[in-house]
């Protein structure tokens, strides 16, 4: 289970928005054990695309020291899909790169959007829930 | 000299679950290949077998992403770190 913070959610969900037309990415910090993201690193898609994203690697560096100066780790990812359905892409499966981590889908498509998590494993993906706290 | 070699979640199983490793070299290559001479199972998962940085990660020299230094010919001083990231992408 993803365990989300509001905050983080309307932090993440912003950057998404404010990202159209093109897709948008960012990080999440927090508690590898207990799935519960503390913050919510926006970051700039690299790609600059509708279709396609890269994390900013200058800033997964200063997202990934800023967690770790917090106690914390990086535990997932985020991104959108601005013309599809919350689920990973196969270009999502072939390059998710930590089986540990939790990748975190924000469809734009409907206009309201739909966030779902999921772990990939040795390309085999699983969806979680997702739990919305007010903490 | 012994630089110091941050390594990412992924690859910590294949380095005796060590975050930080000591590695010896005066560049980024030549700290990677002792970092595999260390840890055998990286092999391949940094370097390819042509010899250039894998797409799917990311190598830092203190703040700077070294594709935009030397990649692996960047040279290293005493006290840098080198910190390896997966390289976040999709579709």
């Amino acid at each position: 289970m993803l365990r989300l913070p509001e905050s983080q959610y309307l932090k993440m969900v912003g950057h998404a928005l404010d990202g159209l037309p093109l897709e948008a990415c960012g990080l999440f910090g927090g508690d590898a054990r207990s799935g519960k993201v503390e913050i919510c690193y926006p970051c700039r898609n690299v790609a600059e695309s509708a279709k396609l994203y890269t994390v900013d690697p200058k800033q997964h560096l200063q997202a990934d020291r800023d967690a770790e100066a917090r106690g914390l780790e990086i535990i997932g990812v985020f991104h959108s899909h601005t013309h599809s359905d919350a689920y990973p892409s196969p270009t999502d499966v072939e390059q998710a790169p930590d089986p540990t981590w939790h990748y975190v889908l924000v469809s734009l498509k409907d206009g309201e959007p739909v966030v779902r998590s999921f772990r990939i494993v040795d390309g085999v993906i699983s969806e979680e829930p997702v739990a919305l706290e007010s903490q | 000299m012994p630089v110091e070699v941050r390594l990412p979640t992924m690859f910590r199983g294949d380095a005796a679950g060590q975050a930080s490793v000591k590695a010896n070299g005066g560049t980024i290559g030549e700290v990677l290949d002792d970092l595999v001479r260390q840890f055998p199972r990286l092999g391949g998962k940094i370097v390819t077998d042509d010899g250039t940085l894998h797409r799917f990660v990311n190598v830092y020299c203190n703040d700077e992403d070294v594709r935009y230094l030397d990649k692996l010919d960047t040279k290293l001083a005493d006290d840098d770190i080198v910190t390896i990231l997966p390289a976040v992408a999709g579709g």
